[in-house]
């Protein structure tokens, strides 16, 4: 307790009160108050509905949900796969090789994602891989851009990990693979959790990659609440916006749910 | 430990690695697959970004061109202000929840986590409702004063991106703030209060020495990741604010004119990478 007087610790309470409503929890209401309304002219919105709702389950909003899942699904999956395996290998190598390996992984983060996008729409829009025009383009940037968190969160794991379980293990005749199967992996699944939920949230909010590279035929959800706010229809981006929100919500409550034998170590 | 004797260690020393090494190939080819694949889908990407960059007279022209300094000097004068107004405002809420604790201090601190998922430009979405020129300032302006229009009209300038920033980027601060927090030694408060120190000067002296760490590591990625923020800057729709992203955007995508944009790309990457390199020291010297 730092501050002991009444009068100074309501202070400090209604200082935090005044900084934080508004700039925090407001935003995050007055997205949710728009997509049930029609007009906001006043100080508070009108016209209470639900039509927005009945819309984003349909044709083209509804394709964007499941367009946004499948990407965020699919890049996950792989940028897991690529980031587990450059950390377990990274952490089996020497001091000068995994500060290569970690830097190499690591540079994704550090380059800004537009040009991520960039530099993915300039490689597979010449001859030896023609990827432009397809989804294969928008998912293959999303994996890029969530496989350095992937690594990021498995390599902070992996050295955390015990090696006296491995060590027993391979005392009692284990083999490195039975090892890696049997011992760390199971060890890992909960960062390994944590890991996909992080990178699934990740891949439902992008926007900046997506912009330079989506086909016409491959609209995120993103990509549709800015098309429809930039055209002015802020109340249907905004229903939109809830159901973003809501999904990723919900896919990391999931896999916070998710329990393995390890996490009750 | 210490007591045991020489010849115990001796013995103990060469009996493990030698079992295993004939069979196992060396540790680095298990690299090799991971490697190759980034290598393809982004270090020879980044590659061809750089190539192309080195059309003739694609750097002499977009150096020389008045968008571009203006874009550069936004992009670092936003990204600089949105830090500092970041660390301030992290720190503040921060030393609330940790150390002035209050009846849903967890939740909120759950809340912030929640907040850092979400993508930046709802916070841009949700301030068009706040201050836009329809919105709830403008509103309760209008109704109380009777005027026809309200004065909040920032939205659309450098400052409205600023604000977004603020908001959107101070949960990076507070995240390893309170993780820092929460391994200080309460009873150094204690001892420090009873002996007559007031809060501020416990927290010049006490608090903010051990915050230190945290608060570079936070700021530096913040920086960072202001420097390359794009939803915001896209969802304001401002034509006067341009920072580095939003031009390698328009230049590729609106005018077609990827060398230009390739060589935006390089000098944005060559900002943030040399910045998150500084990161990665920081936060390496600070253990986080």
């Amino acid at each position: 307790m730092l501050v002991h007087s009444r009068t100074g610790r309501w202070t400090a309470w209604a200082l935090f009160a005044v900084l934080f409503v508004p700039l925090f929890a407001l935003p995050l209401l007055v997205i949710v108050a728009a997509s049930f309304s029609t007009h906001w002219s006043g100080a508070f919105p009108s016209g209470p509905t639900t039509a927005h709702y009945t819309a984003a389950v349909r044709g083209e909003s509804l394709q964007a949900l499941t367009t946004s899942l499948v990407t965020a699904v699919t890049a996950s999956l792989v940028a897991l796969t690529v980031g587990t395996w450059a950390a377990l290998a990274s952490a089996a190598m020497g001091r000068r090789g995994r500060r290569i390996l970690d830097a190499l992984f690591m540079l994704p983060v550090a380059v800004p994602s537009v040009v991520v996008g960039l530099a993915v729409l300039v490689a597979f829009s010449q001859p030896p891989v023609l990827l432009n025009g397809t989804r294969w383009i928008v998912i293959l940037a999303h994996t890029v851009l969530v496989t350095a968190f992937a690594h990021q969160s498995v390599s902070a794991a992996v050295r955390r990990l015990d090696p006296m379980y491995e060590q027993a293990a391979a005392g009692l005749g284990a083999r490195p693979s039975y090892v890696l199967l049997r011992v760390r992996l199971p060890l890992l699944l909960p960062s390994l959790n944590a890991a996909a939920g992080l990178c699934f949230a990740l891949s439902m909010g992008e926007l900046s990659a997506t912009m330079m590279l989506y086909p016409p035929d491959w609209l995120p959800l993103p990509v549709l609440i800015f098309t429809a706010t930039d055209r002015g229809s802020l109340f249907t981006g905004s229903a939109l916006a809830v159901i973003l929100m809501a999904a990723t919500l919900l896919a990391l409550l999931a896999v916070s749910r998710i329990r393995t034998r390890a996490s009750f170590r | 430990m210490a007591s045991a004797s020489p010849g115990a260690v001796t013995v103990a020393a060469p009996a493990a690695p030698e079992a295993r090494a004939p069979r196992s190939l060396p540790t680095w080819v298990w690299a090799l697959p991971p490697v190759a694949v980034l290598a393809l889908v982004f270090l020879y990407p980044l590659a061809l970004v750089v190539q192309e960059s080195l059309a003739p007279g694609a750097y002499a022209g977009v150096l020389a061109s008045e968008s571009f300094r203006d874009a550069l000097v936004t992009t670092v004068w936003l990204a600089v202000a949105s830090t500092a107004g970041c660390l301030v405002l992290g720190f503040a809420l921060a030393l609330v929840i940790a150390f002035v604790p209050f009846p849903g201090g967890r939740a909120v601190a759950k809340f912030i986590d929640v907040f850092l998922s979400f993508p930046s430009f709802l916070v841009t979405l949700a301030l068009l409702f706040l201050y836009g020129t329809v919105g709830m300032a403008n509103g309760v302006w209008t109704d109380v004063t009777g005027d026809a229009t309200g004065p909040f009209r920032f939205l659309t300038t450098p400052w409205g991106v600023l604000l977004a920033e603020i908001t959107y980027f101070t949960p990076f601060v507070m995240r390893p703030l309170l993780a820092a927090f929460s391994q200080l030694e309460t009873a150094q408060l204690e001892v420090a209060s009873s002996l007559g120190a007031r809060p501020i000067r416990i927290i010049r002296q006490v608090i903010l020495p051990e915050a230190l760490p945290a608060l570079a590591a936070g700021g530096s990625l913040v920086l960072v990741m202001c420097l390359n923020e794009f939803g915001i800057v896209l969802f304001t729709g401002a034509k006067g604010v341009t920072t580095l992203p939003m031009l390698v955007y328009s230049k590729a995508i609106l005018e077609s004119d990827y060398a230009a944009a390739c060589v935006v790309a390089v000098v944005n990457i060559a900002l943030s990478v040399g910045l998150y390199v500084l990161y990665r020291g920081v936060s390496r010297r600070a253990g986080a």
